[in-house]
Parts: C-alpha cells; sequence; structure tokens
C-alpha cells in the first residue's frame, strides 16, 4: 500500500512538474515538430543553437518555447513558421528568417489565432512576408522584437505586427523596418502600444483602423513612405510620441481620418510633409506638442469639428495651417506660433494682437497646389501680409487669441 | 580688356559702396548665425535676403556705375581701344566686386561659425553660386538699360522697374494664371515659366535643395525629376549662364551701333 502511494506521488509530481525537452541537431530530438508532437501542456521546449529547417509547424498546447543565441528557424521560404492555436504559451528568444511571399494567404513567420494569454518576446524576425500575425486574441504581449525584411513595394509585402479582431494587447519595444506597415491594428481594443521604433517601412510606421480605446506612447516614426494613419477610431490617446521625417508627395507625420473623442499630447513632429492631416475629426484636444520644419503643421480637411489647440508649440513651418473650408468650429488658443510677429506691451507673456495662423497663400495652396511653386516669393510675402491686415478669404474668425510669446514645451 | 577690367574693380573696391555692401553681408550673416545659431536654418532665412536683394543691388549698382562713370568711358573712347573690351572690361568689374562682397561677407561669419562641419554646407554653396550668377545677370540687364537709355533718371526708373518686375510681378502674374487656368495641366507650363524668370529659377533651385520639394505634391514630382537629377542641376545651370550670357551678347550688338 505504500508502495502505492509513493509510486502515486511520483507520478503526480512528474505530471505536475513540467519536464523540459531539448532539442539540438545530434539530440535525439532534431526536430522542433517531433518535440511539439511528444510535448505535454506546461512543458518547456529549449532549441539549442542551429539552424532548423522547418514549416508550418502547429502548435496547440500550452508550451514555453525558447532558443539560444545562434537558433535560427529558416521557413526555407514555404509558407508560415509557427502556428499557433493555443491559450497560455510563451515564445522567446529566437530567430526566424525566410517566409514566401504570396499574394492569396497570409504567411507569417508567428501566426497566432484564437489565443488567450501568450508572450511572445525577443524575437529576431528577418527576410519574412508577415512578422507576428495575431487573430481573435486576447491579452496578449508582443515586447522587444526586431522585425524587418526588404520589402519593396506595397503588393507584395506583409506588415511587422498585424493585430486583427483581439482586445488587451500590449505591443512594446518592437523595432520593425522595411515591411509594409510596422504595426497594424484593426478591430482592436484596450491596448497598449509604446516604446517601439518603427522606421522605413514602405506605406506606414504604424496603421490603425476600428480601434477603440486603444493608448499609444513613447513611440517612434521615423522616415516611413506614409507616416502613421489613424482612421475610424474613438476615445485613443496618443502621448509622448515622435513623428520624424516622413517626407513625400503623400507622407504624414499623423493622419486622422474619422477619429472621436481623442487626446493627442505632448507628441514632437519633425520634419514632415504634413505634421497632422485631420478629416473628419471630432472632438480631439491637441496640447503641449512641438511642431518643428514640417511643411505643413496641421492640414485640415472637412467635417472637424470641435478640435482644441492648446499650449502647442509651432516652429519654423513652412506653412502652419491649411484650411479648406470657410466654416471654423475648431478652437485654437494659447499656442506658441514662431511666425507671430506681434506684440507683448503689458509683459505677460501673452500677445496683445492675435495670430492668424491660416494664411492666403496656404488657401491659394490649397485651391491651386501648383502655386506651391511660388512658395517663398516676395510677391507671397507681400499678398500674405495684405490679408494679415484685413482677411477677405481666409475665416476670420480663425485665429489664436492668446498667442504666447516664448516656446512652451521646451 | 584686362586692364580695364582691373581698373573697375580698383576703382570699385576703393569705393565706399563695397565696403557698405560688404559690411552688410558680413553683419548679416554674423546677426543671423548668432540669432538662431543653426546653420541650416540661417541658410533658408538667407535665401529669402539673396534672392530679393542681390538683384536690387546689382541693378542700381551697374546703371550707377555706368552713368557715373560716363565721362571717363568717353574718355577711353577716344582712345584706340575696342568697344567691346572697354565695356566689357567695366561689366566684368562689378560683376567680379559685387560677387566678392557678396562671397566673402557671407562666408567668412559661416566659416566662423563651422560651416565645414555642418551638412548645409552645399546648400550654403548653391545659394553663393546662386547669388553671384544672380548679381552677373541683373548687372548685365541693368547695363543694357543704361546703354539703351541716354536720360539718367529714366534709365534708374527702367532699372528699378525691371527689379520689381521679375521679383514681384512676374509671380503675381505667374500666380494669377495659375488660378485662372486651373482646370488645364499646369507643372509643364509653370516648368517653363520659372526659367523665364532668374530669380524664380534661382528660388526654386535652393528651394529644392533644401527639401521643400515633398510639399508639391505631383507638380513636385515633375519638378524633382527635372531639378533634381544632375542633368537638370546642369540644366538649369546652363539657363542662368544663358541669362547671363544673352544680355552681354546684347550690349555688344548695341554697343556696335551705338553712337556716344
Amino acid at each position: 500500500m505504500r508502495n502505492y502511494l509513493f509510486l502515486f506521488s511520483l507520478f503526480c509530481i512528474t505530471i505536475l512538474q513540467a519536464k523540459q525537452i531539448e532539442v539540438c541537431k545530434s539530440c535525439s530530438i532534431s526536430t522542433i515538430k517531433k518535440a511539439v508532437e511528444i510535448a505535454e501542456d506546461g512543458d518547456e521546449i529549449f532549441i539549442k543553437k542551429g539552424i532548423y529547417k522547418e514549416n508550418d509547424i502547429e502548435i496547440n498546447k500550452s508550451l514555453i518555447i525558447f532558443g539560444e543565441e545562434g537558433t535560427i528557424l529558416d521557413g526555407t521560404n514555404k509558407g508560415s513558421v509557427l502556428h499557433i492555436s493555443v491559450d497560455n504559451f510563451v515564445i522567446r528568444s529566437l530567430k526566424i528568417i525566410n517566409v514566401v511571399v504570396s499574394y492569396t494567404k497570409d504567411y507569417a513567420a508567428i501566426k497566432v489565432v484564437r489565443s488567450n494569454n501568450f508572450t511572445i518576446e525577443n524575437i529576431v524576425l528577418d527576410e519574412v512576408f508577415f512578422g507576428v500575425l495575431i487573430e481573435k486574441s486576447h491579452n496578449g504581449k508582443v515586447l522587444n522584437n526586431k522585425i524587418s525584411s526588404t520589402s519593396k513595394d506595397e503588393a507584395n509585402s506583409g506588415n511587422g505586427i498585424h493585430i486583427w479582431h483581439s482586445s488587451n494587447m500590449e505591443v512594446s519595444g518592437n523595432e520593425v523596418y522595411g515591411m509594409r506597415d510596422g504595426v497594424y491594428f484593426e478591430f482592436v481594443t484596450d491596448s497598449k502600444i509604446h516604446n517601439n521604433l518603427s522606421h522605413n517601412n514602405i506605406r506606414y510606421g504604424l496603421h490603425f483602423m476600428f480601434s477603440n480605446n486603444d493608448t499609444y506612447f513613447n513611440n517612434e516614426f521615423v522616415n516611413n513612405g506614409a507616416g502613421v494613419a489613424v482612421m475610424f477610431s474613438k476615445f485613443i490617446s496618443m502621448y509622448q510620441n515622435k513623428f520624424t521625417h516622413n517626407w513625400g508627395s503623400a507622407s504624414y507625420g499623423l493622419l486622422l481620418k474619422e477619429i472621436y473623442d481623442t487626446q493627442i499630447y505632448n507628441n514632437i513632429f519633425e520634419e514632415n510633409t504634413i505634421g497632422i492631416k485631420g478629416e473628419g475629426c471630432t472632438r480631439i484636444n491637441y496640447k503641449n506638442n512641438t511642431f518643428i520644419r514640417n511643411g505643413w503643421a496641421i492640414k485640415i480637411a472637412g467635417a472637424c469639428y470641435g478640435n482644441i489647440f492648446e499650449q502647442n508649440d509651432f516652429m519654423h513651418n513652412s506653412l502652419d495651417l491649411a484650411y479648406n473650408t470657410q466654416v471654423n468650429d475648431n478652437r485654437f488658443e494659447s499656442n506658441y506660433w514662431s511666425e507671430y510677429t506681434g506684440y507683448d506691451l503689458d509683459k505677460n507673456g501673452i500677445g496683445d494682437i492675435p495670430y492668424r495662423p491660416v494664411k492666403l497663400f496656404s488657401y491659394i495652396v490649397n485651391q491651386t497646389p501648383e502655386a506651391l511653386v511660388l512658395l517663398r516669393s516676395l510677391f507671397v510675402d507681400i499678398i500674405n501680409f495684405s490679408e494679415k491686415v484685413s482677411p477677405v478669404f481666409t475665416p476670420d474668425d480663425l485665429m489664436d487669441k492668446k498667442p504666447i510669446m516664448k516656446r512652451i514645451n521646451d | 580688356m584686362l586692364k580695364i577690367l582691373k581698373y573697375s574693380f580698383y576703382d570699385l573696391m576703393r569705393s565706399r559702396w563695397s565696403y557698405v555692401y560688404f559690411l552688410f553681408y558680413l553683419i548679416l550673416g554674423f546677426v543671423l548665425l548668432f540669432l538662431n545659431n543653426d546653420v541650416n536654418k540661417a541658410v533658408i532665412t538667407l535665401m529669402n535676403i539673396i534672392i530679393v536683394l542681390t538683384p536690387l543691388i546689382g541693378t542700381i549698382f551697374g546703371v550707377m556705375y555706368y552713368y557715373n562713370s560716363r565721362e571717363f568711358t568717353e574718355l577711353l573712347l577716344a582712345q584706340p581701344i575696342n568697344r567691346k573690351k572697354i565695356f566689357m572690361g567695366q561689366y566684368i568689374g562689378i560683376s567680379i566686386s559685387l560677387t566678392l562682397s557678396l562671397v566673402l561677407g557671407l562666408g567668412i561669419p559661416f566659416v566662423l561659425y563651422g560651416l565645414f562641419k555642418s551638412a548645409a554646407i552645399f546648400n550654403f554653396g548653391l545659394l553663393l553660386v546662386v547669388g553671384s550668377f544672380l548679381n552677373f545677370i541683373f548687372v548685365a540687364l541693368s547695363y543694357n538699360i543704361a546703354l539703351s537709355t541716354e536720360n539718367k533718371i529714366k534709365g534708374f526708373g527702367f532699372a528699378i522697374l525691371m527689379w520689381l518686375f521679375l521679383a514681384v510681378i512676374y509671380d503675381g502674374a505667374f500666380l494669377i494664371s495659375l488660378v485662372m487656368f486651373d482646370e488645364y495641366p499646369l507643372d509643364k507650363f509653370s516648368l517653363i515659366a520659372t526659367m523665364f524668370n532668374p530669380i524664380d529659377l534661382s528660388r526654386i533651385l535652393i528651394l529644392l535643395k533644401l527639401d521643400i520639394s515633398a510639399l508639391l505634391g505631383y507638380t513636385g514630382a515633375v519638378f524633382r525629376k527635372f531639378f533634381g537629377t544632375n542633368l537638370g542641376m546642369v540644366l538649369s545651370m546652363s539657363i542662368l549662364v544663358l541669362w547671363v550670357l544673352i544680355p552681354v551678347i546684347r550690349i555688344n550688338l548695341k554697343l556696335r551701333k551705338k553712337d556716344f
């Protein structure tokens, strides 16, 4: 009886204590597929260094899979590499390369479908079609990964981190470059994107659609084909991000389309063709942002109501504001404008005469884009001056009544 | 010719105005750099000034020098010297002395503020090249006007009017035509229209190098394709050279028939 009890407890311990399966080229288990096959829920798979040419590895057990330096999974340009459809898993410290480009299937280095509570961290992905592709999942973390590819054009490239129809995700500390979109969110709610660096992607550094209640902060978006696009979303906060050098004829620092009830603060927009372009944006607060040397700092197309711009710095932009409607329902107050030529006689730090950010020239350029050829011509300076003195074409209630004399967010 | 060139050059170098002009640029350069300490930004501000001021000064100096040294020129004409050499010598003398004021006046402060360590050196170089071209062009144009009009006041008037036309009125007409013919494809038109005005051409040349090109959207693509490539650069430089050569040739043609 005692023996049985002993054996039973031993049995229990082996079950409870997850075992570690080692995979290496010279081990008895030399492929990851084999390791996954013999593993049970809760086991760890340690992939030793070496190149493993495997693809379409189905993972349907809650495993912890990790590698060491020099562990490379080579997809050999045939389909996806890791395909995960299970809750509670961790993937860590792997390098995955060569995922084939397809025009019909979304092949990804790591594909996660219908999963809860997972972590993907310290993964290096190179020459991939899609990097991390997550569908219908919740409570996931994508941390400190490096995703890159050498995409040439939009049609045959995939996204770095692509999340669809998920919630409570955390995307942090990743570096993504050379993909189509760096980070792509569609129908993703209650999620955080922070401390990422997304640069040199073909289309958007961050692309965001139908995703409500999300926060993104401390990210840096540099040199992307079309900057960052945030569309059709509500209740978003964006803060302490940097949008730098998104420069090209169809490029934005931040494109806002159909956005409601959003907070945008403490961001830096530097050297973008258009700092922020807003279309159909309602009830957005822009506060303490800095716009330096952009082509247009802000371009407002139609249907933008109830936006408030305060305490922002507008410094040395070619054109501060472009506005294509006569109607103005947005408020500009207490911003710093480097072009402001007014005075402050009572020395309270607030300019005594209001500043009109829309110049006649930017109005003309909106009507006739070719007229931009005349930028910085003496004639343009003259007509801008005369319009400033007595506004005829630009909305006359569009002005900053309390322009600040000194930089605010230094 | 060289002797007359040397004479004109030294004459101008000794004159107060060259110093004033030189000092103006020197102070401008120092003040600009002192105020924002960023060579790149200073280049943009400087562009605005050079584009407007260099042509104006070139025009006024040209006309003024011609009328002032008229008696001496007549004396020279009595000597057995080729007419062409006399006037070309004067023309080149003025142009070089003005260019020297510009290059040294702006060059010294920028070099002192560490231009060579900055990435703006090419933009700055282009700015100086364009400024020098504008000097040569507008001195030649004003010489043309001065040769054609005996009356001093009239000559001055025409010269100023020419400057006003090229610096301001031309752009106004250009802008109006752009707005009027909005429905037509205007990129080629605007490309050609800039060629016919040296001030516009120089402005666009510098703006495209300063990366404002991306703002231009579709027009920008046409422009960048044209100016951005080496071929475009060579072509627009050669158009600037043409802008120097054509007035100079006209001076010579005019001289042949002119009765002093």
